[in-house]
């Protein structure tokens, strides 16, 4: 990860950093533990890895393959009828690199919980559009960023980038200077866009 | 004729001899910047949409994954740059969960003053420019002038009329100049004259009803299910508003009513934002009335390095459901930071409220979605 942080160049730098002051005990994530915990845990057992708290928001900890039935579970039993939004986060050095966050809320409970599964490079998760129809552009966006693959998804293709871009802009090896230089002089008739 | 009917129901996937494909934007004046729709029609009927967007994508979220979490505060007033102080108050509000710090009571109701006064701000472009592209030229300007008091709030306020950069992780970085109260309350007393002179324009005008009432009708349970927030799920019927379901900053402490509506259609949905205009001018008006003493600044480290974590934090922006996700790798820029906007999410169920309308129509919904582009696009 830290290597990941490379100054960039292109800002100057900014106040250098100076050894933290006496901080506080470092925060972490607890265990989280109540009925809804329990009953999404008992219902799927080794499916649900873990269930933790952090800042008073809770989240799960799922295997990737099986997202739509803890998703439509979710939805259909515990009444978390609105998917606010569903994103990722790269982390090359593990494993699994892409770790997908979906985050749920709840009209009649007024609750908001996140769901996170992790899956390897080049491996497709299946689409949760069949669970909320908001998961369409949203996945498709994920998709363009990350290049993660949504198996099941109705029209999985480019939203914010042009259909020709190559590569996936928001993961940790796209450095903020690359671009498609190929498709911006084909189309832009441009040495570069920088 | 009966028979080719059954092709305005169904989804059609392929081009039959009646149907044409029309192509809006992304130069378009209705679009409301860059938007490109494609719609699909059965002579004037439309049969499907697909829009296509992302012409003003700059990267935001990789920008914030390049830049330290003080630096980042800037760019979030160039997503919805007609509301940038309520992106500006999402983001610093996230920053400081992650940072467990909470801005001082003068900071948090100054901000409550200066997001009320945005929503309003946001409020009248959307009237304006959505009341002009149905035909009614003459809101334009009334909305505009009285956005210019707004502005010039800020621009006293902050030296900044668009993109303010208002609020800082942890408080202000300016206290309030002289004369901000009375400047404040000044607008508010010539506020309702101002918007009863508008709905006074429209709200029984003969042809503004006939082209807003029953026109894109969305229906709670579609909303709910295309995650559609602020005043397009309260037209619907759904009373949920964040500053009410999850209370930020302090609006716990100001009486203030969410209207709804019932139809879900645009005549609905601009009846919410009117009344939405006059529920915001309630808020600022206990506001300031109570601006506490004290400092306006949380005691935040010169250097801003939330603990290694991740957290989400949403608001209501005036196009619904702005919300923030950053996770920290415990180090001076977020490693990861999702902006989850509004008008993105909004604009999806766009195929779902002009289906089996007019070409008009969408020109109508458009506007009534309040999309920006900026945060569409990021």
């Amino acid at each position: 990860m830290a290597e990941e942080k490379k100054p960039d160049p292109t800002v100057p730098p900014s106040a250098p950093p100076k050894p933290a002051a006496a901080a506080p005990p470092k925060p972490a994530a607890q265990p989280w533990d109540d009925e809804l915990a329990r009953r999404v845990r008992e219902r799927f057992r080794s499916a649900i890895k873990d269930s933790l708290t952090y800042l008073g928001q809770n989240y799960f900890v799922v295997d990737a393959a099986s997202i739509t039935s803890i998703c439509g579970y979710l939805k259909h039993e515990e009444e978390f009828n609105y998917l606010v939004d569903v994103t990722a986060v790269d982390y090359p050095k593990r494993e699994k690199r892409f770790e997908l966050v979906y985050i749920l809320y709840s009209f009649p409970r007024n609750t908001r919980v996140r769901v996170k599964a992790s899956i390897a490079e080049n491996e497709p998760i299946d689409s949760v559009t069949p669970v909320w129809q908001t998961a369409n552009w949203l996945e498709r966006e994920v998709y363009d960023m990350f290049g993660i693959r949504f198996a099941g998804h109705p029209d999985l293709k480019r939203i914010l980038l042009p259909d020709g871009w190559q590569g996936h802009p928001l993961r940790k090896d796209y450095s903020i200077l690359k671009q498609d230089e190929q498709w911006v002089q084909e189309n832009l008739h441009i040495e570069s866009g920088q | 004729m009966a028979d080719d009917l059954k092709h305005t129901t169904g989804e059609a996937t392929f081009l039959d001899a009646n149907e044409i494909v029309l192509n809006m934007g992304p130069q378009h004046p209705a679009t409301h910047g860059v938007l490109r729709v494609i719609l699909k029609l059965d002579g004037e009927k439309i049969i499907g949409t697909e829009c296509v967007i992302g012409y003003l994508h700059r990267g935001v979220e990789k920008i914030g994954e390049n830049r330290t979490y003080v630096q980042f505060n800037p760019y979030v007033d160039r997503l919805d740059y007609v509301a940038s102080v309520s992106n500006g108050l999402g983001y610093c509000e996230a920053v400081e969960k992650l940072l467990s710090v909470t801005a001082p009571p003068r900071a948090q109701t100054v901000r409550v003053i200066l997001t009320e006064l945005n929503r309003i701000a946001s409020h009248l472009i959307w009237l304006g420019t959505h009341a002009l592209d149905i035909g009614a030229m003459t809101p334009l300007f009334y909305t505009f002038n009285q956005r210019e008091d707004i502005l010039k709030i800020y621009e006293n306020y902050c030296g900044a009329r668009l993109t303010t950069h208002a609020f800082r992780i942890g408080g202000l970085q300016y206290d309030l100049y002289q004369g901000f109260e009375q400047q404040v309350k000044k607008f508010c007393d010539e506020m309702p004259a101002k918007v009863d002179e508008y709905e006074q324009l429209l709200t029984t005008n003969r042809i503004w009803v006939a082209r807003t009432q029953g026109v894109g009708v969305l229906t709670a349970e579609d909303a709910i299910e295309f995650g559609v927030t602020g005043p397009m799920l309260r037209a619907a019927g759904v009373k949920w508003d964040i500053r009410k379901a999850i209370p930020y900053e302090n609006y716990a402490d100001f009486e203030f009513d969410i209207p709804t509506g019932k139809n879900g259609d645009t005549y609905d949905r601009y009846l919410v934002r009117m009344e939405e205009m006059r529920q915001a001018r309630r808020i600022i008006q206990q506001a300031v009335d109570r601006i506490p003493d004290g400092p306006i600044m949380a005691k935040v480290p010169k250097v801003v390095k939330p603990p290694a974590g991740e957290v989400y934090h949403s608001i209501e922006a005036p196009k619904g459901e702005l919300g923030y996700f950053i996770v920290s790798d415990g180090g001076l820029q977020p490693y990861r930071l999702r902006i989850r906007p509004p008008s993105f999410v909004n604009l999806q169920a766009l195929d779902r409220m002009v289906r089996g309308s007019l070409v008009a129509d969408v020109v109508a919904v458009i506007g009534t979605i309040d999309i920006v582009l900026g945060e569409v696009d990021r």
